[in-house]
């Protein structure tokens, strides 16, 4: 098969968005069911994010006065598109796509977009809830993309490649667990949970940055943060836990830990409230530093 | 009625997004809806999220007394609500003006001379029960099409077939 269309199968199916999209879903049900338990409620139904998903397909979009119709209509678009390209990318069992050297690299620009598409569909929604809450994401991308990309990049110079199959293949060592961590410091404010949600702070600021949003374009973005929760899980299991050779059981210890990771964010965001943007910003700062001079040190120990 | 059709029809159903419009209430009302979100009455089983902005919502809770400067903003709002949209009225003061009919500062009209009314939810303030209960019906409405904003749509021959 030539690489192109290889490409695309693996954007459009697996692990791409035919096939993330409901597990995306599967994995958001998942988290609000488990929120709803920590409660003391019974939680929503299991096909509860796909009909929250038609439903907005199916409803008008109001375009405020005064707003670029193109960037606005454009900007969920892009968002998915690049959420979904950067999934393509990982390495998951069955992964039609060829790995290309450096393909870390492009990974974590991927990655970057969607946050860029919020920051910037706050800013055109002209609504000045909306531009707050872009003002935050964007202070707090600033904030949580330490550990982040630290994390990554002390994988990279541990396994001495930046080609997300050597990351995967790179034998165990102390710097996985060291990176992990890292890696799980900042995974909350990525996924704009409890004690880091201070971008989509609904009593503050109504809503995040979609506040003007609605319809299919709301749909979209809300499919982009679901595949976004495939890839951050997948991504976090694929870089961190040591891969066996059989890829049935590599798929299965995936989307384990995928959901052992959600859980865990899970309950930490329901036994926490809401930071401030100073004080998440100085946690990262000063932990995720830490946690990041600790793994990038490691990885100079032999 | 083609399948896409049916599955966005069973959605609305299943996914009704509410946002809430205080048009004068003394609190009464507005306060029982808040049980509605706790662990005895849990409104997320039935799909139903509270939203802050009318954007979101496909139901619009009205309470309270309508009063001469509520007039305006539950127009506004009204208009944000992306269609299909429903509008619950809770408690008897939209209706009425309930105790509060006769002031000065009040609109002596019923809501439903403003915008179309779907559920009337009596009591003052109703109970919670009957608050979801008004929402479900709503909800169901939306998924036949039936709400009185979708009717209107479907008179003027803007839209088509109820979906
Ligand atoms: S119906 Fe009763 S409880 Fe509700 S706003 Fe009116 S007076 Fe208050």
């Amino acid at each position: 098969m030539n690489a192109v269309w290889s490409y695309l199968l693996a954007f459009a199916v697996w692990p791409g968005l035919l096939l993330a999209a409901p597990l995306g879903w599967l994995e958001l049900w998942f988290m609000r069911k488990l929120v709803a338990r920590l409660q003391g409620r019974r939680g929503p139904p299991v096909f509860q994010p796909f009909f929250d998903f038609m439903k907005l397909l199916g409803k008008r979009t109001v375009i405020p006065r005064g707003v670029n119709r193109g960037i606005f209509l454009a900007l969920p678009l892009v968002s998915l598109g690049a959420v979904t390209a950067a999934l393509a990318i990982v390495p998951l069992p069955g992964n039609p796509a060829p790995s290309l050297p450096g393909d870390v690299v492009l990974l974590l620009y991927l990655m970057e977009v969607p946050v860029l598409c919020e920051v910037l569909a706050g800013y055109v929604s002209r609504s000045i809830y909306g531009q707050v809450a872009a003002m935050r994401e964007a202070l707090l991308s600033l904030a949580y993309n330490l550990p982040f990309l630290a994390a990554i990049i002390a994988m990279a110079q541990e396994a001495g490649s930046f080609q997300m199959s050597a990351l995967q293949a790179a034998p165990y060592s102390l710097v996985h667990p060291l990176a992990a961590l890292t890696f799980l410091l900042a995974l909350p404010a990525r996924m704009k949970l409890n004690p880091f949600s201070i971008a989509n702070a609904e009593h503050e600021i109504v809503a995040d940055s979609h506040i003007e949003y609605s319809g299919p374009p709301l749909a979209l973005f809300k499919l982009s943060h679901a595949v976004e929760v495939v890839l951050l899980t997948e991504l976090f299991a694929v870089v961190f836990l040591p891969a066996t050779p059989w890829p049935l059981l590599n798929l299965l210890v995936y989307l384990v830990a995928g959901i052992a990771v959600l859980g865990g964010v899970t309950l930490l965001a329901t036994t926490t409230a809401r930071l401030r943007l100073a004080q998440a910003f100085r946690f990262y700062w000063v932990w995720g530093g830490v946690a990041s001079a600790v793994t990038m040190a490691a990885t100079l120990v032999r | 009625m083609n399948l896409i059709e049916r599955v966005v029809a069973i959605s609305r159903r299943r996914s009704p997004w509410i946002c809430r419009l205080n048009a004068g209430s003394c609190n009464g009302c507005d306060i029982e809806i808040t049980p509605l979100l706790s662990p005895r009455y849990d409104a997320e089983q039935l799909g139903i999220e509270l939203h802050g902005t009318p954007k979101h919502a496909d139901i619009v809770l009205i309470s309270g007394t309508l009063t001469l400067r509520s007039r305006q903003a539950i127009l506004d709002i009204y208009d944000q609500v992306p269609s299909p949209k429903a509008v619950v009225a809770l408690g008897s003061c939209p209706l009425s003006g309930n105790v509060f009919a006769g002031s000065p500062l009040v609109l002596g009209q019923s809501l439903d001379s403003l915008v179309p009314v779907d559920v009337w939810v009596p009591g003052c303030p109703p109970r919670p029960q009957a608050i979801l209960d008004g929402i479900a019906r709503a909800a169901s409405l939306l998924e036949e099409g039936a709400t009185r904003s979708q009717m209107e749509s479907l008179l003027e021959g803007g839209q088509g077939r109820p979906s």
